[in-house]
């Protein structure tokens, strides 16, 4: 019998769309079927200036909208040359973990909703508001933040900015320990996750996954730790792993990586340099403010910008970060113009996704949605 | 600080192992080498594509065992028209090369890489659906994003932002 599940399916995170051949409640094959939420971002880009690409970046992975900021500010910035004051960098890593903690929140929530246990939702948006509202604080948006410019970051932070992450840095690990004690050990979801869904270490790199989907299949890679972009070389943190490769192999991952994320965040507090939090380089970062009103050439760069943007010398880059889901990749090919000739982004759950088949293919109906919910799928990235 | 200028001699860039192993095998294969920003690109010639990764994917010194992406870029008008981009990864070196496939718009097809690595699958399906390269080998190349009926790759310079109306 042929199953139709989804679109709208409460369970498929968005609009994925998962066709079942089942015998029984054993699934003999599995075939997704995406692009409904298809919107050409990467044709958009094209028709953009460099700067004008950074809001369409938040809208690919509105779970980590800092991530992609910065995959795109620094493949540009690599084209470019540019170098990006300590300040700035180490405000992208404070940001981006945070990110993290935001994203594997919304994961936590839905992943455990999904197989049964509500209460576990409630916990993570209780601290994800407090993410979310610390994000309006410092770029004015709760989910689209746009906060990474191409040669820093858009704004100082404000006053209490850091007193409120420092709050919350200093009660986020025994809030984790809350999440674990509903879930780790509880026997339901125990039984629901372990050996559920397996993925081998070898079938997981043939079919390209990335991220906790990997690690959870005992493959050692993190892109921060072993290719560092932005000063992650200067943080120290440990890559969860976990060998088992099922459900529950990736749920410890994604749970042991809040906390180090949490470690990061707090590094990234004590070791904040001073300085600017822009690049020295007038024509491609835009001025200050109050530079504006008193020098003319600010004024004329504030206007070269906006009308005809600023040129990038010729070349093609290709800028990998981790992403909450894995390896989120931008490849940028210049013609020496202000416009893009080709932004290509690498979706860490485009190539996550073909591991469902080989996840679900032999189990059971129920165990779809706990796959699904493990790698952690977000549809704006994988359909752009 | 502005980059050092690209270098595209295929005699300084010999001893960089995954040239060296493709050269080694095929001096053929390699029609164009170019490494620039730190980042190293290998243009292959478009019938050997599938052997070269194997290739490089196999070699011990090499292990790029990692499929990462594939993509292509446009440059209509000029011959010959579409690049095809493959990023390789190494898992245990921590490396990333690049390699480029040359294809003119008479006849956009090469290889499948969907038996080396099968996550080249939506990858591929993708670049299909998007710019119209046809991947033979493919066990399902069917349109990924658009809806199977759409006219048209829009990923095509030739293709209006806004859509045909």
């Amino acid at each position: 019998m042929i199953l139709n599940m989804g679109p709208q399916h409460p369970s498929t995170h968005g609009v994925l769309r998962v066709l079942l051949e089942i015998d029984g409640e054993t699934i003999v094959r599995i075939m997704p079927d995406i692009g409904f939420l298809h919107t050409g971002i990467e044709k958009t880009c094209e028709a953009k200036f460099y700067q004008q690409v950074v809001p369409l970046t938040d809208r690919i992975d509105y779970l980590c909208p800092m991530t992609n900021n910065l995959c795109y500010v620094l493949a540009v910035e690599k084209l470019l040359g540019l170098e990006i004051p300590p300040k700035a960098q180490w405000m992208r890593v404070l940001m981006n973990e945070l990110t993290r903690i935001n994203s594997h929140l919304v994961w936590l929530g839905t992943h455990a909703m999904d197989i049964g246990a509500l209460t576990v939702f409630l916990y993570c948006f209780r601290e994800r508001e407090e993410v979310l509202k610390m994000f309006e604080m410092i770029s004015g948006q709760r989910m689209m933040t746009s906060y990474f410019r191409i040669g820093g970051v858009a704004l100082e932070p404000p006053l209490g900015f850091f007193d409120r992450v420092r709050k919350f840095v200093s009660t986020f690990q025994s809030k984790v320990d809350e999440y674990e004690n509903l879930l780790t050990g509880n026997p339901i979801f125990m039984m629901r996750t372990q050996g559920v869904a397996k993925l081998s270490a070898e079938d997981a790199i043939a079919l390209g996954a990335s991220g906790p989907t990997l690690r959870g299949s005992g493959v050692d890679i993190d892109l921060r730790r072993d290719m560092p972009y932005s000063s992650y070389e200067k943080f120290k943190f440990k890559v969860p792993l976990a060998q088992e490769g099922d459900v529950f192999a990736r749920y410890m991952c994604r749970v042991r990586e809040l906390r180090e994320s949490n470690e990061i965040a707090r590094q990234a507090l004590d070791g904040m340099p001073e300085g600017p939090i822009k690049a020295d380089a007038p024509g491609i970062v835009m001025p200050d403010r109050e530079k504006m009103k008193t020098q003319m050439e600010a004024l004329i760069y504030h206007f070269k910008i906006i009308t005809e943007g600023f040129a990038v010398p010729p070349g093609e880059v290709y800028q990998a970060v981790e992403s909450p889901r894995g390896e989120m990749g931008y490849y940028i090919v210049s013609d020496g113009t202000a416009k893009p000739y080709r932004v290509h982004m690498r979706a860490a759950c485009l190539a996550n996704l073909q591991t469902l088949p080989t996840m679900c293919e032999g189990g059971l109906i129920a165990d779809v949605v706990a796959a699904i919910g493990s790698i952690d799928i977000v549809l704006g990235e994988i359909d752009r | 600080m502005p980059w050092p200028a690209a270098v595209t001699d295929l005699e300084q860039l010999k001893s960089h192992p995954a040239v060296a192993r493709l050269l080694e095998w095929n001096p053929a294969v390699v029609t164009a080498v170019k490494y620039d920003r730190n980042e190293m690109t290998i243009s292959v010639d478009r019938t050997n594509i599938r052997e070269a990764c194997a290739l490089l994917r196999d070699d011990p010194g090499c292990v790029f065992n990692f499929l990462s992406d594939v993509t292509c870029v446009d440059w209509f008008p000029a011959e010959p028209r579409f690049e095809v981009i493959y990023h390789l990864l190494s898992i245990p070196k921590k490396e990333r090369v690049r390699l480029k496939v040359h294809l003119d718009s008479a006849s956009p097809a090469l290889d499948s890489l969907t038996s080396l690595w099968p996550g080249a699958n939506y990858f591929e399906r993708e670049v299909f659906d998007l710019f119209g390269i046809r991947f033979t080998g493919h066990p399902y190349l069917r349109r990924l994003l658009m809806p199977e009926d759409w006219q048209g790759h829009p990923l095509r310079k030739d293709y209006p932002v806004e859509g045909y109306r």
